[in-house]
C-alpha cells in the first residue's frame, strides 16, 4: 500500500461514518481509516497518466488510423 | 480514472531501439517453450494489464494469493499468474540466470528466474476453482500443467500483434482514448459472448449514469459451444454501427484464456479493466461461472471482501422480456408476473442458432444474428 507522505491537513467526517467505514475495512489491506478515505479520493481526483509529447503523438496517430478517435 | 493497481502502469516491453540488441541477446539462453496461452499471459503483464506485476508469480506472492487473496504486499489479487515449465528444461537453469522463453518454435521474452518452486495442484484448484472435480475446465488445465513453476521479471522483445490487431490497445493506450474522449468515468464490460438484447440492456444502463462504455471481449481458449472469437467481434461491430452512439462507447479485445474461476475470476477480471482505466465495473449473474461450480451471484458477493479494490462493480441481477411492458425489464422495475415474462436465455439462442434458426427479435438484435449466421461455424468445437 502506498504510504502518503505528503504534508496533511485535518478533515472532518461524521463518527458513525468514521465508524461504518471502519467495519468495512477490517480485515482487509487498509491499516486506518484515513489510509481508505485517501485512496476514494484519490480515485476522484486521479494523477493524469504522463505521456511524452513524442508518446503522445504516436498513441493520438495510431487511435486515429485504427478509429477510435477523429 | 482510477490509477493503475499498485499506484503504477507496469511496461516490460524492450523499447523499439533495443528490440534486436534484445533477441541477440536471447539467442545464447537456455530455452523455455510457452504455450499460446501462457505466451497471452506473458505479454499482458508486459503490456500493464496485470500491473502491478512484473513477471510470473514467485512462491511468497503464489501462496498469499491462495491464501488471502492477496499478493504478498495485501493488494487485492484472486487468479495466480503462473510460468509452469517441464522438468528436464528446468534442470537447464538455475535462480539468477536468465532464460529464453519461446513460443511455437519463436523467442518473444527473456525471464530473470528469480524463483524455481513446486506446487499443489490440489490446493490450487480448491482455493482458485473452489473444486477439485476434474470436469471442471480449470481444474482439468491445472492438472495438465507441469509440476515446475518460474518466477521473476519478464522483459518481452517480439511483441505478438494479437489475432485482431484492429481492436487490440495497451492500457496507456486506452487510457490516452478516454482521456481524449473526455470520458471520466468509463464501465468496463467482460464479455465471451455475442450480444442479446439482455446485454445491450445492461450496457446502456450502465451506460446511463456514466461518461463511456469500454466493451471488452475475451479472446482467447473457450470451452467448445462457446462463441468462436470472429462471431463474438463481428455481432459487436453489428450492434454498435446500429444501436449505439458513436462516442459512447468503444470496443477493445482482451486476449486471455477464460479460466471459468467465477467469483475470483470476477475479481480478477475487475482488476484488469481498472488497469484499462475504467472507473466501474459490470459484474452480472454467474460471472465466469461454469457448470453449477458457483452460485448465481457469488461472483458480486466477493466485491465484499474487497473495499480496496480502486475499481466499482456495478452489479445486475436477472433481466428477462416483459410482453406487457414490451421490453427488457428487471425485477426492480417491473409490475408483471412471471407469466409476462421471457428470459434471455443465452442458451437457448445458441440452440437455435447452432440449428440455423433466428432468435426472436425481442432476444436478439436482427443485426446481431445476420453477423452470427453468416458464420457456417459459429461456434467452438
Amino acid at each position: 500500500m502506498k504510504k502518503v507522505t505528503e504534508e496533511k491537513v485535518a478533515v472532518m467526517i461524521p463518527r458513525e461514518l468514521h465508524d461504518k467505514i471502519k467495519e468495512k475495512i477490517a480485515g482487509t489491506s487498509f491499516t486506518s481509516v484515513e489510509e481508505y478515505v485517501v485512496l476514494k479520493l484519490e480515485n476522484e481526483f486521479p494523477d493524469e497518466t504522463e505521456y511524452t509529447e513524442e508518446e503522445e503523438q504516436i498513441i493520438r496517430e495510431r487511435l486515429r488510423r485504427l478509429g477510435y478517435i477523429e | 480514472m482510477p490509477r493503475p493497481h499498485g499506484g503504477r502502469l507496469v511496461d516490460r516491453f524492450t523499447p523499439q531501439s533495443r528490440k534486436a540488441e534484445a533477441a541477440e541477446e536471447a539467442s545464447g539462453l537456455p530455452v523455455v517453450e510457452v504455450s499460446r496461452e501462457l505466451r497471452l499471459d506473458l505479454e499482458n503483464i508486459a503490456s500493464g494489464l496485470y500491473s502491478p506485476l512484473t513477471g510470473p508469480m514467485t512462491q511468497n506472492d503464489y501462496l498469499t494469493v491462495l491464501a488471502k487473496g492477496r499478493l504478498s504486499d495485501d493488494l487485492p489479487w484472486t487468479v495466480p499468474i503462473l510460468l509452469d515449465v517441464l522438468d528436464e528444461a528446468a534442470e537447464g537453469f538455475g535462480e539468477g540466470d536468465t532464460v529464453t522463453l519461446m513460443c511455437e518454435g519463436e523467442p518473444f521474452a527473456k525471464l530473470t528466474v528469480e524463483e524455481k518452486y513446486g506446487w499443489d495442484k490440489e490446493v490450487h484448484s480448491e482455493r482458485v476453482y473452489k473444486t477439485t472435480d476434474q470436469a471442471h475446465p480449470g481444474v482439468t488445465k491445472t492438472y495438465s500443467r507441469n509440476d515446475t513453476l518460474v518466477g521473476g521479471p519478464i522483459e518481452v522483445f517480439d511483441e505478438y500483434p494479437g489475432k485482431f490487431p484492429r481492436y487490440r490497445l495497451k492500457p496507456r493506450e486506452t487510457r490516452f482514448l478516454f482521456k481524449e474522449k473526455g470520458w471520466r468515468t468509463v464501465a468496463g464490460f467482460q464479455t465471451r459472448n455475442a450480444p442479446h438484447i439482455g446485454h445491450e440492456y445492461v450496457q446502456k444502463t450502465a451506460l446511463s449514469f456514466v461518461d463511456g462504455l469500454f466493451i471488452n471481449p475475451l479472446i482467447g481458449k473457450k470451452k467448445p459451444g462457446d462463441f468462436t472469437d470472429e462471431v463474438i467481434i463481428e455481432s459487436y461491430e453489428a450492434l454498435f454501427q446500429n444501436y449505439f452512439l458513436r462516442n459512447s462507447a468503444t470496443l477493445v479485445t482482451l486476449e486471455m484464456e477464460m479460466r471459468y474461476a467465477g467469483p475470483k475470476e470476477a475479481i480478477h477480471h475487475a482488476v484488469i479493466r481498472k488497469n484499462y482505466g475504467c472507473s466501474h465495473f459490470i459484474v452480472g449473474r454467474d460471472h465466469a461461472g461454469v457448470g453449477d461450480y458457483y452460485g448465481p451471484f457469488e461472483a458480486q458477493e466477493i466485491f465484499e471482501d474487497y473495499p480496496d479494490l480502486g475499481v466499482m462493480p456495478i452489479f445486475f441481477r436477472n433481466f428477462f422480456h416483459c410482453r406487457k411492458c414490451g421490453g427488457p425489464q428487471n425485477e426492480k422495475i417491473c409490475p408483471h408476473g412471471e407469466e409476462d415474462h421471457v428470459n434471455y436465455k443465452g442458451r437457448v439462442m445458441r440452440e437455435l442458432l447452432m440449428k440455423g434458426l433466428r432468435p426472436d427479435e425481442t432476444q436478439m438484435r436482427p443485426e446481431v444474428v445476420d453477423a452470427i449466421l453468416r458464420h457456417s461455424k459459429p461456434f467452438v468445437e
